[in-house]
């Protein structure tokens, strides 16, 4: 049986790649947000995981609106970035564990999630800033990767209860795994954000803060807005919340420990935070 | 069950656009278009001759006419998605930042600004927590 040893969110905004190609991690306006990986990346070097299932959300790299899963599982040998339109540089491809996808992929549709499965699938800024954050520099990433991407680009978008419960069976996958890698699991994306409309800039912390103080010990409580009030509640790209609801779910039922939070805004248009949680 | 939460309220629904199957269909060929600048050379393209390239998209009038003036509101009222508008303004060399200044009709500096501020809506028992 894998062990899964913690959970590990962050916010994946592009300007997050910027501020990092310029080397602005000690500048007044990104420090706040920076101090937050410390913690992190000291908890990682000692946690040591070899894979990674990370929760994220396509912002037009591998998905078009010509098809667009609700729940896609990738079943990569490698999983490569691309030039991503709008200036980024091209990051590093990741390894990939097929065998665990196809695991994964096997349990979650035999649970009745009806999941779309990608033996190609581009990874874009929300996979790869998260471990530039958490790893700056190495010139190979330490852990292989099973990605899962959820809509949160075209509506209907799954519920938040539906997210936590595709979680939920990622956990129970990952228990009935014969192998004994150590996993990691991560959502990416949010805070509270709106990019488009008269309503942009948008932030709301006392939805944000919400979510942090639920995520560790009761995220349940996160699944009492449907996903458009959650568009309401955190900003039209705030939704992407989907994606660190789904990875709690993918920690399991048990209450967690909080190891680091940061909160702070704002990066770009975004409320931004990292955290990160371990099993009791 | 009402499927739309917002029913008539046409401007909260302006307000917190939700890129439905609607707009979707609407606003295919302008995304589609956005979605191809992933790669250089269709962005040197679009550049090159702005009017062709939007042709060989089938942009319709409404598409064309906000994206010749720049006009990211009524672009989203065209059924453009702003993950792949992003990628238009991009080629302009606007950021989101810019992007909401233009859709709030702030100056960017005082967009800016009024991202910063949004800090003071942090609750007093949150910021102590975070100094700790």
């Amino acid at each position: 049986m894998a062990k899964i040893i913690g959970g590990y969110f962050t916010s994946h905004v592009p300007g997050i790649g910027g501020a990092i190609v310029r080397g602005d991690q000690d500048t007044p306006y990104w420090r706040p947000f920076f101090a937050g990986f410390p913690p992190i990346r000291t908890w990682l070097a000692q946690a040591r995981p070899d894979v990674v299932v990370v929760f994220s959300n396509d912002h037009g790299l591998n998905f078009f609106l010509d098809a667009m899963p609700t729940f896609a599982v990738g079943a990569a040998a490698q999983y490569d970035n691309a030039d991503e339109g709008w200036g980024l540089p091209v990051y590093k491809s990741f390894a990939g564990h097929p065998a665990l996808s196809w695991h994964v992929i096997d349990a979650l549709v035999r649970d009745e999630f009806d999941i779309t499965t990608c033996q190609k699938m581009l990874v874009d800024h929300a996979v790869s800033i998260p471990f530039e954050l958490a790893w700056p520099g190495v010139e190979h990433w330490p852990i292989k990767l099973v990605p899962i991407a959820i809509n949160t680009v075209q509506y209907p978008l799954p519920s938040p209860k539906r997210c936590l419960a595709l979680g939920r069976a990622v956990h129970r996958a990952l228990q009935s795994w014969g192998g004994d890698e150590r996993v990691l699991v991560c959502g990416t994306g949010g805070l509270s954000h709106q990019l488009d409309g008269p309503r942009a800039g948008f932030m709301n912390p006392e939805y944000d803060l919400f979510c942090l103080d639920n995520l560790a010990a009761n995220p349940d409580a996160l699944t009492g807005h449907s996903a458009e009030q959650v568009a309401e509640l955190a900003g039209t790209q705030g939704v992407e919340i989907l994606n660190w609801i789904a990875a709690r779910g993918a920690l399991g039922e048990a209450p967690m420990a909080e190891v680091t939070r940061n909160y702070h805004i704002p990066i770009s248009n975004t409320a931004a935070a990292s955290l990160l949680l371990e099993p009791v | 069950m009402a499927l739309d939460p917002f029913g008539d309220d046409r401007r909260r629904r302006r307000a917190i656009p939700l890129f439905d199957g609607a707009l979707a269909a609407r606003g295919f060929a302008l995304n589609a278009m956005c979605f191809s600048f992933n790669d250089k050379a269709n962005r040197e393209a679009f550049m090159a001759d702005e009017a062709a390239y939007c042709a060989k998209f089938g942009l319709t009038d409404e598409q064309r006419a906000a994206v010749a003036q720049r006009d990211v509101l009524a672009m989203l009222e065209a059924g453009g998605n702003v993950y792949y508008l992003a990628k238009l303004a991009g080629i302009f060399g606007l950021g989101v930042q810019d992007l909401g200044a233009l859709q709030t009709g702030m100056s960017v500096d005082d967009f800016r600004a009024m991202l910063e501020r949004r800090a003071d809506d942090i609750p007093a028992a949150a910021a102590v927590r975070e100094a700790v």
